[in-house]
């Protein structure tokens, strides 16, 4: 998957607002038997059951249908989800982050993230941010109410700002994690590098 | 004074990363077929071999059919699990092919053959890897990223999760097994109530559980949120691992249980979070929603809308209106159109002995379709040994071939949009057991009994 160096983000978003939308949700369990990369494919399979009826006709009252909404992510537009409470519990599939950065999101906001999916999000360049359960409240009201409303993500100063009101927050990220998102580094480049540790490890 | 996740956690820590991750050591990699494939092609980018093949063993599981295990129809699944024998030839890694004695689900695979042990670190590209931190392992469900940096340094980067002891006391009541424990812990705890936490599961009642209710408990984890859910290993494990085909043997096998005896928490371990329940409180349960923790005893109506919180009431009916149950509906008595008795979670010997003591001189009710599918083929040939297959074809049902099956939609077994399914499986989120399908989570006693009369039926009554 493409990986794009993280500095600031300034987004218009959409709104998903499922509490516990699980990986199911995210990607059905038809798409996963593929063996492809291809971001295309996933993109297209993110949120497909929501997005899509039984005969493939697009859902019209499903918030990425939406006119307002329905726009492809490009720099400054729809790079932000904002996600209800619990987003990707479930299943451990990284296909769920697959989609998400196929379809061309950047950042997640949310309340809370399953833990193997955080992981996920950020092993595929896809920033997990962790706001109050308040300020993602506001965030679900700024923008339904105005889909043109944008939202900053700092990630060299880990802040997280609404624009339209000025609110902002900080999220946590370690350094080491921060560092490999500003920097475009994986971790397997990490563990890669020191093979000496993980032999002398073995050793005793 | 240390937890046991701490001991083990501790023994694997090969660096901790400045204000970064922990670089922890695996000793086991499972690999199937679906989460693994682009993470071999991650090591042909970078032009690596596996670092430690002989750590890591793999077989197919979620595409395989249960009907037959002669061909795959479906010609991506088809080549999703050739993918896998092909990669695994090309790393020198040990493959456990479709239909051989050897095949099964992951899941079950592992501790039945003894190549989950305790005090390993184990992980695996699937959430329900937690499973086999019954045997007392750290085992964590990862991402197929994850799977890549295994493949290649056989270690992974994880932050430490914090500790949660969950203690069961006391005695579990009639009917009621280590899956309406889990469910029961789910609706009490909610599916995110142990995210960011590793669980222990202490106290009576788990020390006096078999090692396959143990497996089902932890197994589970994940839909509570936790990643792993571990059980300090004592007499129950040693017995179930004594013998088994890739555990130590002799001497080594002295050794190692020595050494298994040292793993437990402490007196005075320290849990971040700490909580208890009473096995009496325990009902068969059954689950009423669209994730595991919307659950209810099997003889109580699902809430009414002003017992849910009002910032949970939308979800409340969104998850209603799906399974098509009304809020305050008594759900025992309710029609179902499916059965299925299997999955990592309940598909090992000791679940299809409790079904066939339930449906043993019984009919199956003639309006159900029933898949009842073994963890592996081991399981299959247990219960083939013991008669038990016997015993279901006399009530009217078939024994299938080893799969996950009807857990997860990727095989033939899907249930139809709209039909109701009850089922031993571990989600009933939207779409799981096939788009549209509708699903009720519940234990082999409560499924057999269901099977039986044709409706969502208490094990205590028939």
């Amino acid at each position: 998957m493409a990986k794009q160096k993280f500095n600031i983000i300034e987004s218009t978003c959409i709104p998903v607002e499922i509490d516990n939308c699980n990986t199911d949700l995210i990607i059905p369990a038809r798409y996963l038997a593929s063996t492809t990369r291809d971001p295309k494919f996933f993109g297209d399979a993110f949120m497909h059951d929501l997005r899509y009826d039984s005969e493939g006709n697009p859902v019209k009252d499903f918030v990425m249908n939406q006119p307002q909404y329905s726009e492809a992510p490009r720099e400054g537009v729809h790079e932000i989800i904002i996600g209800g409470q619990n987003w990707g519990s479930g299943s451990s599939r990284e296909h769920a982050a697959w989609a998400i950065s196929g379809y061309g999101v950047r950042v997640v906001i949310s309340s809370s993230f399953a833990d193997i999916h955080r992981n996920n999000l950020l092993n595929c360049f896809v920033l997990p941010v962790v706001v109050s359960r308040e300020f993602q409240q506001e965030l679900f009201a700024t923008v339904k109410a105005d889909p043109s409303a944008k939202v900053r993500v700092d990630v060299p100063n880990q802040t997280v700002t609404n624009l339209s009101t000025g609110h902002s927050e900080t999220f946590p990220i370690n350094s080491y994690k921060k560092y490999c998102l500003e920097n475009a580094f994986d971790d397997i480049d990490f563990l890669l590098s020191n093979t000496d540790k993980i032999e002398a490890f073995e050793k005793h | 004074m240390k937890t046991l996740f701490d001991k083990i956690w501790d023994a694997h820590v090969v660096q901790n990363v400045e204000d970064g991750p922990t670089q922890l050591y695996i000793d086991r990699l499972y690999a199937h077929e679906v989460t693994s494939p682009q993470a071999f092609d991650t090591l042909r980018d970078k032009g690596i071999r596996a670092f430690r093949p002989e750590r890591i063993v793999a077989m197919p599981d979620h595409n395989t059919p249960s009907d037959q295990q002669e061909r795959i129809d479906d010609p991506v699944g088809r080549k999703q699990v050739e993918t896998l024998q092909k990669n695994c030839e090309e790393f020198g890694i040990r493959h456990f092919a479709m239909g051989t004695k050897d095949n099964g689900i992951i899941h079950v695979v592992g501790p039945e053959k003894g190549l989950s042990l305790p005090g390993m670190t184990i992980v695996c590209g699937d959430s329900h890897t937690s499973t086999h931190g019954a045997v007392g392992a750290i085992a964590m469900g990862i991402g197929t990223s994850e799977v890549a940096q295994v493949l290649a340094s056989q270690c992974i980067l994880q932050q430490k999760p914090k500790t949660m002891r969950i203690n069961i006391e006391g005695t579990l009541p009639k009917g009621t097994t280590a899956k309406d424990v889990a469910l029961y812990i789910m609706a009490r705890m909610t599916t995110s109530g142990a995210t960011g936490y590793a669980v222990e599961y202490a106290g009576s009642t788990i020390r006096s559980m078999s090692m396959e209710g143990r497996l089902t408990l932890s197994n589970l984890s994940i839909e509570m949120g936790s990643r792993a859910g571990i059980i300090a290993p004592d007499e129950t494990t040693f017995a179930y691992l004594k013998g088994r085909e890739y555990a130590p043997k002799g001497e080594a096998w002295d050794k190692a249980v020595e050494e298994w005896k040292k793993l437990y928490s402490d007196e005075g371990a320290v849990f971040d979070k700490e909580v208890t329940y009473r096995a009496e409180d325990i009902a068969p349960r059954i689950t009423y929603g669209t994730n595991p923790g919307a659950g209810i005893a099997v003889d109580e109506c699902i809430p009414e809308l002003k017992d849910i919180p009002e910032t949970e009431q939308a979800q409340f009916l969104s998850m209603l209106d799906y399974m098509q149950f009304k809020p305050g509906e008594k759900l025992e008595g309710h029609p179902v159109d499916y059965v299925f008795l299997g999955a990592c979670t309940n598909g090992r010997i000791e679940d299809f002995r409790a079904f066939a003591s339930v449906v043993k001189g019984k009919k199956k009710a003639d309006s159900v379709v029933a898949w009842l599918v073994p963890g592996s083929w081991l399981v299959r040939q247990q219960i083939i040994d013991e008669g038990i297959d016997k015993i279901l074809e006399e009530a009217g049902f078939e024994l299938r071939l080893p799969s996950c099956s009807s857990c997860l939609a990727m095989n033939p077994d899907k249930v139809p949009a709209g039909k109701l399914s009850i089922s031993t499986s571990n989600r009933n989120f939207v779409g799981r057991q096939g788009p549209g399908a509708r699903t009720v989570l519940a234990s082999p006693l409560t499924v057999a009994a269901s099977a039986i009369t044709g409706k969502i039926t208490d094990p205590r009554k028939l």
